[in-house]
């Protein structure tokens, strides 16, 4: 066994190119800035490309620029800078650009605290673009999953044509932690598909039995059109009501339909346990630890750990919390992801616990509040 | 040799646009150069220049206000062999300006028209950042107190190599474009028109106007002789050439046995400059070296050389969840900054925990066993102290041995030390 200490955000840069990413912009943010620096060793040596924007606007805009080129980019950054990519991740998501945004959050609200911790961008990640249609948000825990799940998104916004975005924290990205590179599982690594039959090419038409239209490169041999109006399958702005409702529908459903195929998770169910935590991100460590404590004194409590944040996996949550009556979630935020668990799960007795201070949410809070409010 | 615009979606300008004008000359400009509509990508963004790439037959990108620049340098970067022609309108320019810069200065090889008609014409109007001050619009008296922008001139100051400017009626559009395109860097041509659906309606504007504006202003035709240089994706791709391929670390053999069994914890309590975070991970690393799970939690400030520095590092043959600290096997005290961030830490502690302090720095009261460490007297620099913590901790044989020390050193600095 070999272990090897790297940081989080080093891990992502990894993960990326692992995937096949080979073009990265970014724009200077704390606490993103060590994947930028990463991507900057590993890129250009091996032919890819690296820029840096004059902002995030137009460190996405390069991202789709060279995506619709045919390569695989990623941009990243931290909420302010999120904010700036916004109506680049609508184009993305209206157009079917396949893109990863590595989001290492830190305290907000604005500007906020450079170098803190939080989770408070979870909602907005969903709904910060114009239209609120879907795309798909994982949260890494560990170092493992910086590697992995960063390979994850690359591969799932192949696959469906959209934006993914990776919801770290600067207590993930620049937290060093040590690996066994050698036990880590790799995803397949899935390339966008060409559109199938010989008929004449176009960008937005489905592939057969399937939500996804087909991709043929800006620079390929055949003409492509690509554009953030409304349009139909020839990529041309259409005006017609049944038209735009039919792709609008397609583009949810690609998305929406599909969650169980990739709710990434971890469910720790005890057999007799009325209690639950459910959680994602850095928190998920302070409750395992809980979790642990509470098993070695006789009171055990599940948890379960969501690293597919968006769409929700709602099937896998109301499955995996079955048996029990009190859940518990804690957030580093002052209420988010919270919303969509009482949404679920409208007859359970569900807590939460927040907190937005800069710090990590501590096992010993956690416990606290098991105790508060289920009476333990 | 045959054009290129597309025969089904004939141009939908009001009579008398200036565009269409526009549209033909780039036309003749592809048909002269004899080129494909796939060696061709349109890059366009948002108002009546917006709706450029849907009357060609060539790759098209079009999105939003103001960004077609940024699609563009992400498109160039992954097929530079295409032909990039972006439009953009004098809104554009505003609302884009930032982009119009960077790529001024960047000089990758991408041809901007600016199809400026001296207002926003699509909502109504309004002025732009080239409205002229005495002129009316859909603005009000907003459009008549802010000084309007030369972009030619705002271009040749960022670094743009080729700049002009030209009249939408010039008989010789198409070979300024041309030579544009074919030109080696970014180019920028400033195409002055008439908006007749809007601008005309309350200002005065005609083709011979337009000619008289244009010699008022000190000549842009071409290559800009103070900007020449070489273009950025060849420039970037010689760079890149010659960087040196990099590796996921090897990763560290377990070699040795710690010197206390189960979880160990450390912060390192100090100020930006002191090398707080290396020592944090060279003690990490020496965790490795004894096959510990090791974790490194930073907290510090956004400023560079002054302000608290604290580092956690957690070494412990069980997983590490949890990543803060809670019961310290030792304490290393640096700076007074690193203490204020963590005083309630004082407190807790027992004599189990060992901190260092350096001697000239003071802690609240506690009940840790103490050792002092005079830094300055054995006169060791600030940026060394942390490393030489470590050094007074692994002759205690407390948390690391002092053989996992020197594995860590050797690895972190790869015997340059």
């Amino acid at each position: 066994m070999k272990l090897s200490l790297l940081e989080g955000n080093e891990a992502m840069a990894w993960g990326a190119y692992h995937a096949g990413c080979r073009f990265f912009a970014g724009y200077p943010i704390s606490p993103a800035t060590t994947i930028f620096n990463t991507m900057l060793r590993i890129l250009p040596p091996c032919g890819g490309t690296v820029l840096q924007a004059e902002d995030e606007i137009s460190a996405l805009g390069c991202c789709i620029g060279a995506s619709m080129g045919g390569l695989k980019a990623m941009t990243a950054t931290s909420g302010p800078g999120l904010s700036l990519c916004s109506e680049q991740i609508s184009f993305a998501i209206g157009s079917e650009i396949p893109l990863v945004i590595a989001e290492v959050q830190r305290l907000g609200p604005s500007t906020g605290s450079a170098t803190r911790g939080a989770d408070g961008d979870i909602q907005f990640m969903r709904w910060g673009n114009s239209g609120g249609m879907p795309l798909i948000v994982l949260a890494p825990v560990d170092i493992a999953d910086c590697f992995t799940l960063t390979a994850e998104a690359f591969n799932l916004a192949e696959a469906y044509r959209c934006p993914v975005i990776l919801a770290s924290n600067k207590e993930i990205g620049l937290t060093r932690e040590s690996i066994d590179l050698k036990t880590l599982r790799w995803p397949k690594r899935i390339d966008r598909s060409p559109p199938s039959g010989n008929d004449p090419f176009l960008p937005f038409k489905s592939l057969p039995g399937k939500n996804v239209p087909g991709f043929l490169p800006i620079g390929g041999n055949h003409i492509v059109r690509q554009t953030s109006s409304t349009h139909g399958a020839p990529g041309y702005i259409t005006t017609d009501p049944n038209e735009i409702a039919a792709m609008l529908e397609r583009m949810k459903q690609k998305i929406e339909a599909d969650v169980d195929k990739f709710t990434f998770a971890e469910a720790v169910i005890e057999p007799k346990a009325e209690t639950m935590i459910l959680c994602y991100g850095v928190t998920a460590r302070a409750a395992k630890a809980v979790c642990n404590t509470l098993k070695a004194e006789g009171k055990p409590v599940s948890l379960l750990i969501l690293k597919t944040l968006w769409p929700v996996p709602e099937n896998f949550i109301r499955q995996k919390t079955e048996q029990v009556t009190n859940i518990l979630v804690p957030e580093m935020n002052l209420g988010q992801y919270v919303r969509e668990i009482e949404r679920i799960l409208k007859h359970k007795h569900i807590e939460f616990l927040g907190q937005m201070d800069g710090r990590l949410i501590t096992p010993d809070r956690i416990k606290e509040v098991l105790n508060d409010k289920f009476a333990q | 040799m045959t054009s290129l615009l597309n025969k089904n979606r004939p141009p939908v300008f009001c009579p008398g646009c200036s565009h269409e004008r526009i549209l033909h000359a780039l036309d003749k400009a592809f048909e002269h150069m004899g080129l494909q509509g796939n060696q061709i990508a349109i890059v366009s963004d948002i108002g009546c220049s917006g709706l450029f790439d849907t009357f060609f037959n060539t790759h098209a990108l079009h999105g939003l206000h103001g960004r077609a620049l940024t699609y563009a340098a992400g498109l160039k970067m992954a097929r530079p062999e295409l032909n990039i022609v972006v439009t953009m309108g004098d809104g554009g320019l505003g609302i884009g300006g930032a982009h119009l810069l960077a790529a001024c200065r960047r000089n990758l090889n991408l041809t901007l028209l600016i199809l400026n008609n001296f207002n926003f014409g699509m909502t109504g109007g309004q002025f732009s950042p080239t409205t002229p001050c005495h002129s009316s619009g859909g603005s009000g008296f907003l459009g008549m107190m802010e000084k309007p922008v030369d972009v030619g001139k705002v271009a040749v100051a960022a670094g743009a190599s080729f700049a002009a400017r030209a009249s939408a009626y010039q008989k010789d559009l198409p070979a300024l474009m041309e030579q544009a395109i074919r030109f080696k860097g970014f180019s920028i041509i400033d195409i002055q028109g008439i908006c007749p659906g809007r601008y005309l309606k309350q200002n005065k504007l005609t083709p011979k106007q337009i000619d008289e504006n244009l010699k008022q202003l000190s000549p842009l035709n071409g290559p800009v002789p103070e900007n020449i240089r070489p273009e950025y994706s060849s420039v970037y791709r010689e760079h890149a050439a010659s960087q040196e391929p990099v590796n996921l670390p090897e990763g560290i053999e377990a070699r040795f046995r710690p010197p206390q069994p189960g979880r160990q914890e450390v912060i390192l309590l100090g100020s930006a400059g002191q090398r707080i975070l290396t020592a944090g991970e060279i003690l990490g690393i020496a965790g490795l070296s004894a096959g510990l799970n090791v974790t490194q939690k930073n907290d510090y400030n956004v400023t560079v050389l002054t302000g608290p520095s604290v580092s956690e590092i957690i070494l412990s043959p069980e997983k590490i969840d949890y990543t803060g600290i809670t019961s310290p096997a030792a304490v290393i005290v640096l700076a007074p900054e690193g203490v204020a961030r963590r005083e309630d830490l004082f407190g807790n502690l027992d004599h189990k925990t060992l901190v260092i302090q350096a001697s000239d720095v003071e802690i609240p009261f506690t009940r840790a066993k103490i050792v002092q460490a005079d830094f300055k007297g054995k006169r060791i620099k600030k940026t060394d102290r942390a490393l030489a913590a470590l050094r007074i901790l692994a002759g205690m044989n407390r948390v690391l041995s002092p053989e996992m020390l020197d594995a860590a050193l050797k690895e972190r600095f790869k015997e340059k030390i």
